[in-house]
């Protein structure tokens, strides 16, 4: 039995902040120097104050999807919510998406709670539940909002982060790609690199606790924290022995790679990634400028644009990975 | 790598800070341009020019570009 990727598309919320927006908050930045490092000149955000949430625009994204694909919504059978802004403490947003859908009773639906490596741990998931004869057709949604979660004063997060949803069909019945074998891990002791500490079980009030770093960010227990040096280090240590594994579990070298699209954090560690894997400009898609950092989002929105831009072709095969919170990080290849 | 050899390779990573003002016994934490993108870049230059991973909490604990090179050295 062979799971295949049928059907994938995005939404984004309404609301855009550009660079100029940022800018106008904090003068020290100018819109050229983000341009330059970061590479994204504008985001999405959800419009929260008038009670839009993650789990909305990934109703968009999937009502996208039915609607581009002439999708019959029966036909699903599992719904896979990767979300880390899910609507409530419980019950799970995966529910609550089911009803607002319209899709069928008998399904079965659950929230993913991951970040940057949703998408890929979604697949992972999806192919299981597709392999073992249970299930024939996954509608994976991966949403985040993590606007709600930045401190007002967070500059650096708020520029790179950026509000998206994107919806995908995975397959017992043929599609545009087959996927193939995976490689993942997880390292628990970067937990605190990336964080919300209070809120849930652990802290449940909050802390107010806010201080300045080095750097004159706000470092925050109630808004999201990213130590970026420790998240870069953990990169560059884990992507080189994750690359390796995925190509051994599919039996490819380099050479059988004909496109890499990897989690977009921002062009800044795109060029990093590139650089320490020695992978040619050519063969690696970026797709981060007009979205920001969309968490579990990015490697679905850059592989629905670079399908849109004619970049991949019959065929080829793509080596997708993705590093993010906890930490966890994954992979795999897809066969188009 | 030698000292001089790194501390050209820190003086590359700055946009913003001539050479001249980039030297062994600089403070690099002090300079101007000093920043958590400069970090970053940082970072990743001693992981690709010496092999050597270095973190946020190494940069805070030493002071001069000879410090930081010391300290990647015996990693």
């Amino acid at each position: 039995m062979k799971a295949f990727i049928k059907a994938i598309t995005y939404a984004l919320p309404d609301k855009v902040v550009t660079n100029e927006d940022i800018v106008k908050e904090f003068p020290e930045w100018t819109v050229e120097k983000i341009n330059d490092k970061i590479g994204i000149t504008e985001r999405h955000v959800i419009d929260n104050e008038h009670g839009e949430t993650a789990l909305d625009v990934g109703c968009k994204a999937a009502e996208k999807l039915f609607e581009e694909y002439e999708i019959d919504k029966d036909v699903i059978d599992f719904l896979i919510f990767c979300s880390e802004s899910t609507d409530y403490h419980l019950p799970p947003s995966a529910c609550i998406m089911q009803n607002k859908l319209g899709l069928s009773q008998r399904i079965g639906a659950i929230d993913i709670g991951l970040g940057c490596s949703g998408w890929i741990y979604s697949m992972m998931l999806a192919k299981s539940l597709i392999v073992s004869g249970a299930i024939k057709n996954v509608l994976i949604v991966t949403s985040e909002s993590y606007s709600i979660y930045l401190h007002p004063r967070d500059k650096g997060n708020r520029t790179v982060f950026g509000d998206g949803a994107a919806a995908t069909l995975v397959s017992s019945e043929g599609g545009r790609a087959e996927i193939c074998e995976f490689a993942m891990g997880t390292d628990g002791r970067g937990a605190e690199n990336l964080i919300v500490k209070t809120g849930k079980a652990r802290s449940m009030k909050p802390l107010n606790d806010t201080t300045i770093d080095e750097f004159g960010n706000p470092k925050s227990s109630d808004y999201l924290y990213m130590n970026g040096p420790d998240i870069l280090v953990y990169t560059l240590r884990v992507y080189p022995k994750l690359l390796k594994q995925i190509l051994a579990n599919n039996n490819m070298t380099m050479d059988d790679v004909n496109i890499h699209i990897y989690h977009q954090p921002n062009k800044y560690m795109s060029e990093l990634e590139k650089k320490k894997l020695k992978i040619p400009d050519d063969k690696f898609f970026e797709f981060v400028e007009h979205t920001g950092n969309t968490v579990s989002s990015t490697i679905p929105i850059a592989m629905k644009e670079a399908l849109k831009l004619g970049v991949i072709k019959k065929g080829f095969n793509v080596l997708s990975m993705a590093q993010g919170l906890g930490y966890s990080w994954g992979g795999m290849i897809l066969k188009f | 790598m030698k000292l001089e050899e790194f501390v050209k390779a820190f003086s590359d990573e700055l946009d913003d800070t001539p050479a001249e003002q980039v030297k062994a016994d600089t403070d690099f934490k002090s300079l101007k341009e000093w920043g958590s993108l400069t970090a970053l870049s940082i970072i990743a230059m001693v992981d690709e020019q010496m092999d050597k991973r270095i973190t946020g909490a190494d940069l805070r604990s030493v002071k001069t570009i000879e410090d930081l090179f010391n300290l990647a050295k015996s990693r």
